[in-house]
Order: structure tokens, then sequence, then C-alpha cells
């Protein structure tokens, strides 16, 4: 949807947060973390002081994006879900309403069927909450937060990012 | 498509290099790597084959500091230039917000300037963007070639809109930081309009 800005509102972030913090613990996983298809963060949970985050949503979005790809290429529609073993950590990548990225990150105290059943349930609540949230961000910026605060972006204020 | 985090106070904007194979793509995005402070920028993410040719992307995160009380990130990528990774270009333009084309200045390059931009404008096309109404630079790279075509030369074949053109030679950095200010600012002032 080009010229539709995604944008995430106070109510929604927390209950976000609420649904993967839960998410995490029902799990056992080390990480839970929602990334949009085209690479931005949205939230995240769990053991972050390790992981470069930025990093994980771009290499995650672009994996389900080459992923997505290989799928139609084989006349499938989409692989709803990846999963990728190591000696230690696993990652267990799924698409959620079709929009966004939910990642979650375990290890040997939890296990893929556990992971497989928690994102299941938590990805209905979770698709629940985007259709909300694109639906604030496909309407006027205006009606959801009282006015938006780029409007009045000057020159000046746009300079003075670039001013050292 | 930028991505405002009204929780975390955040603007996210998608900022895709473009251009013909071996044009400088991935240079540029290493000098703005280099030249940045620690603090305002993440991990350069490489995606390259071993001879050191993009395979799937660059990825750069920056952090250009507040405005009106809001983080303002752009995150840049490179697209492969190679004619065959056309699939993975298409991927990277997904949400695109502001795009530079980084264009070969040496005159056997300049069939694939073309072919890279027509490839952009039909890839563009594909996702429901228009290569008029995007925010859009163009920067002529290698100037200092000697097989160097005369600059209104150059822009006379690859203007499409009266788009900022800015020389360059991205391996010593002149024209980088330049070309970046000048897409990020119009990519912010797109976000005022509000679309």
């Amino acid at each position: 949807m080009p010229g539709t800005d995604l944008v995430l509102h106070e109510e929604e972030f927390t209950k976000i947060r609420d649904v993967i913090s839960r998410l995490r613990t029902e799990c056992n996983a080390k990480v839970v973390f929602l990334v949009d298809k085209n690479g931005q963060q949205i939230a995240a949970n769990g053991e972050l002081n390790a992981i470069d985050t930025t990093a994980l949503a771009s290499l995650a979005a672009g994996n389900v994006a080459a992923t997505d790809s290989l799928a139609r290429l084989i006349g499938e529609k989409e692989f709803s879900v990846l999963f990728h073993e190591g000696e230690r950590d696993n990652l267990h990548i799924s698409v959620v309403g079709g929009r966004v990225i939910l990642v979650v990150i375990f290890d040997e105290r939890s296990s893929l069927g556990l992971v497989r059943l928690r994102v299941k349930k938590g990805s209905s609540e979770l698709a629940g909450i985007l259709d909300v949230m694109l639906k604030k961000s496909a309407s006027p910026r205006k009606a959801a937060a009282g006015g938006s605060p780029f409007a009045e972006i000057t020159d000046e204020d746009i300079d003075k990012l670039f001013s050292d | 498509m930028t991505f405002i985090n009204y929780a975390a106070r955040e603007i996210n904007c998608k900022i895709v290099y473009y251009g013909p194979g071996l044009g400088g793509k991935t240079t540029n995005i290493k000098y703005v790597y280099e030249k940045t402070n620690p603090n305002s920028k993440g991990k350069l993410i490489s995606l390259a084959t071993e001879t050191d040719r993009t395979l799937f992307f660059d990825f750069l995160p920056l952090d250009l500091g507040e405005i009106r009380g809001f983080r303002t990130r752009f995150h840049l990528y490179t697209v492969p230039g190679q004619v065959f990774y056309d699939a993975s270009r298409k991927l990277i333009l997904k949400g695109v917000d502001g795009i530079v084309f980084v264009a070969d200045s040496q005159a056997a390059r300049m069939e694939a300037n073309l072919e890279s931009l027509r490839n952009l404008d039909l890839n563009l096309k594909e996702q429901g963007y228009d290569l008029r109404s995007i925010p859009y630079v163009l920067q002529l790279n290698k100037r200092d070639l000697p097989s160097a075509l005369p600059v209104e030369e150059m822009k006379r074949q690859l203007v499409r809109k009266g788009e900022p053109v800015f020389d360059a030679v991205a391996a010593k950095g002149t024209g980088v930081f330049e070309t970046l200010k000048t897409i990020a600012k119009m990519v912010l002032l797109e976000l005022r309009k509000g679309r």
C-alpha cells in the first residue's frame, strides 16, 4: 500500500506489548519480536541486550520477503512459518495478518511444538490489534492524535538535524 | 512508507540506493558508515558474495536526532545492481520513502545506467509507486575518472523530472553526504504534507 504511512499509537502499542510479553512467558522463549514486513521494528520483549534489534528486524524482513518470492515461484501463496534451528538458539518466524512478522527466539528450555502452539494463539490476537492500527494509519492523521506533529515541521527543523 | 511510532516517539524512513552494478551504491553507504558518529549509527549489514558483490542488500540504520520531539531514523538500503538480481531489487523497494540513483559516469557504463533507470521505473510501477512523485535524487558518481562523460551530457540522458543532481566520487566521500542530506530532507518534507 504505497503512500500510506504506518502509524503506531500508544493504545495499540500497549496492547501489542502485553501480548508479546505474555507470549514470551507462555513460550518460555528468550525473545519475542514484532517487525513490519518492510523491516521496521514494532515491539520487542525479552533478553534484548545481546541482540542488535535493528539489524534483526531488517534481516527477518529480508528473509520473509525472499521466502515469499520463493513460495510464489513454486506456486505456493506463502510459507507462513520459517524455522531455523541452531546449536543453542532457534528462530521461529511467522507472518501475522499478512502484514507483520513475529519472531520468537528460544533455546532448549522450550520446544518447537510449544512455540508453534502459542504463536498460533497469539497471532490471532495480534492480527486483531494490527487491523485497528492499519485502519487508523489509513485515516487522516489529524483524526488520530489531535493533530499531526509533522504538519508544522519547518525547513529550519530539518536543517538542524544536519547541523553537525 | 514511513513508520511513525507515537508510543516510542520515533519516525522511521527508508531510503534505497539504486543503480547499475559496480556504480558505487555500497561505497556510498560504507562512506556514510565510516564518517558517522558511533552513537548515531547501527551495524552495517552487507549481504554480499565472496567477491564483495552485493547479493541481496546492504543495510545501515542512521539516527539523525530529534525533530519535534520525535527521534528521526533513516534506514539506508542498497540494491544489488547486477541485472540478474531483479527479483531481489523488487523486494528491497517495498516500503521505500526516497531513492538515490547512483549513476556511473564512465562513458562505457551509460547504457547500463539507462537500463537500470528503466528497471527502477518499472519496478516502482509494479509496487504502485511513481518515479515522478517519490522523493528522488540523482548522483553522478566516479567524476574523477578520465573516461567520465561531461556532466551536461549525463544530465541530458538521465534526468527524469528536474531532480537534484550531485557530482560525486564516493570512494573519496565527495558528494556522499550532500546526496544523503538532500534525499533525507525531501523525505521529511513529504512527511510534512501528511499525504
